[in-house]
């Protein structure tokens, strides 16, 4: 039982990152109809930025209360230009070219971000500096540190932050009406590119936000911890109805559970011939099932067949 | 001045002469290690063509194309290999030893099976969907092979399947120097000229089913699915057919690429691969033959143009080699990407019809 409610906690912390990356894809995907591929890369660029301002700042003897906050909004700010960068550089000028163009741009973008991290932080995994001591809770058994506990926190007001945005302001409402007819919210005077280009900040500010979450609770970050992470983030906004800020949510966390669930229980099983190694088939399962069953997605309407 | 068939077949005979050349000028001017990078490019044209396929023709985004070329390359690897004595000792004391002529059409048709297996269950599937599974399909073959090493000992886990039987055709072996008819041909010449003719054989394939019932059938899918089972054609029939396809192609080449390289192991075939791939169809223009082999001439030269280049070209510059070679090239190779994207977005060499649609498209913008 207590390694049933660990797992459960494991896979809601991983799950509320995973839901938090998929809100980018999922409202560029909403208003442009695009797999922003290169996301995954921006997550991971926000990682090392803020990791790289925090030993900086604490190495200039700042403490660390205020040096925390301080490379999480330098993080937030050059990921926020970088998502802008992106869409004005690679997708805008491919809004209405072949289908398959802005993907490509979109690879493109990804190799070139993975590579200048490359360049600059070097192969090599960098640590997470310790800052505070990472208490642990207990909690029926199971234990729950001070990094997990804060990534569950700051998911959950980020995600109801942003659902006041779109839902409750005027800019939310620009939003949804691009996503729903461009061509109609630019005659109501709906500014559109500029509309797309803060979508993509708002996303990139997300991702930025994971991106620091992931390498606090791990500890580490890499150049390639984007690839993986995109992708399964991805899986989380197809699974919850890509397009649906919601269905991401729900998404990223039923992806973490089952991800945690399905590592922590294969072996028995499967008695033992399948082990956690497995860990990565599961979001691929679960996605093919889901779109088999399901193709819109848990959450999403049904949509008729575009041409 | 010669009449037009005349001209046809002198250039047909020309370009065939330029091609059966090829290998022995690339080894005189560039060396015999460029001709090994134009044996793989050969590969991946192959693979390239087959993607066209279903990308090309059939309009069915495939991000997980390299499972196919995996599937093809193990089961050469199993087949012609010391390997499976480890597994099962009663049953293959000294592994299995096939010929390639058995291993080909066996690994394209397990392939071919596979790609009907992906593409029953996503047929309703459209667009960026699909992308997305197959994609997932590509990862799940890829953790698997990564993974069958316990508990029987199948795939050898990352370590890979190494000690590969080259490749040898009636007694034929390709990996020594042969002399034929008084010329000597090395081994990567030799391999040269398998590979030349079986991407000979998929473009020929590939010509003649764009101009079949089939290839137009997959081109009215293409443009409008709705519309073409509307005409009568069996849609899932025809898609599930261009999934097998694209993906016995795979096969064929994987089994190639095993006995060329000796070695298999998972890191060859990750999703970045898929996308090399992928990137190859599009940037040389989807559908077209021969702008999809010029894609894959293009790609799969390029990054080692780029390895050749980088560093002498610091060092000319500034005395020393400042930025680590490896990813400058990745970088170059990403911004060439989206610069040729950004000017040609039906891709480098387009089909006469695609380029026609997309200038009535400016025009009645």
């Amino acid at each position: 039982m207590e390694i049933f409610l660990q797992q459960i906690i494991n896979g809601v912390v991983q799950g509320s990152v995973y839901a938090l990356v998929a809100l980018g894809y999922t409202m560029v995907y909403g208003i442009l109809g695009l797999i922003n591929f290169a996301h995954g890369e921006v997550v991971m660029m926000g990682a090392m930025i803020s990791l790289s301002a925090l030993t900086a700042l604490i190495g200039m003897g700042l403490s660390p209360l205020l040096a925390l906050p301080l490379s999480l909004v330098l993080a937030i700010a050059v990921c926020m230009l970088l998502g802008y960068g992106i869409e004005r550089i690679a997708y805008r000028p491919l809004r209405h070219a072949p289908r398959l163009a802005p993907l490509i741009t979109a690879i493109g973008v990804s190799i070139v971000l993975q590579n200048l991290a490359m360049m600059i932080w070097g192969r090599d995994y960098h640590s997470f500096p310790q800052l505070f001591v990472n208490q642990a809770h207990q909690m029926g058994g199971a234990i729950i540190n001070d990094i997990q506990l804060f990534i569950v926190i700051a998911a959950v007001c980020v995600m109801a932050g942003l659902m006041f945005v779109v839902h409750r302001t005027r800019l939310g409402r620009a939003m949804r009406a691009v996503a729903e007819n461009q061509h109609a919210a630019q005659l109501m005077g709906v500014n559109v590119n500029r509309v797309v280009s803060i979508t993509f900040m708002i996303g990139s500010a997300l991702a930025a936000l994971a991106g620091m979450m992931v390498s606090a609770n791990y500890g580490l970050a890499h150049y390639y911890m984007g690839f993986l992470l995109g992708l399964k983030a991805f899986t989380a906004a197809v699974l919850g109805g890509i397009g649906n800020l919601r269905g991401a949510m729900l998404g990223g966390l039923l992806l973490g559970l089952i991800e945690s669930l399905g590592a922590g229980y294969i072996g028995d099983i499967t008695g033992g011939f399948m082990g956690s190694q497995y860990q990565d088939v599961f979001a691929f399962m679960v996605l093919i099932a889901v779109l088999l069953f399901r193709p819109s997605g848990l959450l999403g309407e049904r949509l008729a067949e575009r041409a | 001045m010669p009449n037009a068939p005349d001209r046809v077949l002198f250039q047909r005979i020309l370009f065939t002469a330029i091609l059966l050349l090829l290998p022995f000028a690339v080894d005189a001017l560039l060396g015999r290690g460029w001709l090994r990078i134009v044996d793989f490019a050969m590969l991946y044209i192959m693979l390239a063509l087959g993607l066209n396929i279903v990308v090309g023709y059939a309009g069915l985004l495939d991000l997980g194309y390299i499972a196919f070329f995996a599937v093809g390359a193990y089961c050469y690897a199993l087949a012609d290999s010391p390997h499976l004595a480890l597994a099962f000792p009663q049953l293959f004391p000294d592994g299995v030893h096939l010929s390639l002529l058995i291993v080909l059409p066996m690994a394209a048709l397990l392939a071919g099976g596979m790609g009907v297996l992906l593409g029953a269950p996503t047929l309703k599937l459209r667009g960026d969907y699909l992308a997305i599974v197959t994609l997932g399909f590509g990862e799940i073959i890829r953790i698997f092979m990564n993974n069958l090493n316990a508990p029987v000992n199948l795939t050898n886990g990352p370590q890979g399947i190494s000690r590969i039987d080259p490749i040898s055709i009636a007694g034929v072996s390709f990996n020594a120097t042969q002399r034929i008819f008084g010329i000597t041909f090395p081994s990567v010449h030799l391999y040269f000229y398998l590979f030349l003719f079986f991407a000979m054989l998929v473009v020929f394939i590939s010509r003649r089913l764009e101009r079949s019932r089939i290839g137009r059938a997959w081109m009215a899918i293409r443009e409008d699915e709705i519309a073409a089972s509307a005409m009568g054609i069996n849609t899932r029939n025809l898609k599930l057919l261009a999934f097998a396809m694209g993906a016995a192609f795979g096969g064929i080449s994987g089994t190639l690429f095993a006995g060329f390289q000796g070695f298999v192991s998972p890191e060859s075939f990750s999703l970045m691969e898929s996308v090399m791939v992928l990137c190859m169809v599009v940037l040389g223009g989807m559908g077209h033959i021969y702008g999809v082999i010029l894609g894959g001439l293009l790609l799969a030269l390029m990054p080692e143009i780029l390895r050749h280049s980088v560093v002498p070209l610091q060092q000319a510059l500034f005395g020393k080699t400042i930025i680590d070679p490896e990813s400058l090239r990745m970088l170059l190779f990403g911004i060439a990407l989206i610069l040729v994207m950004l000017y040609r977005p039906a891709g480098l060499w387009p089909s006469r019809v695609r380029r026609r649609e997309l200038s009535t498209d400016e025009k009645t913008r």
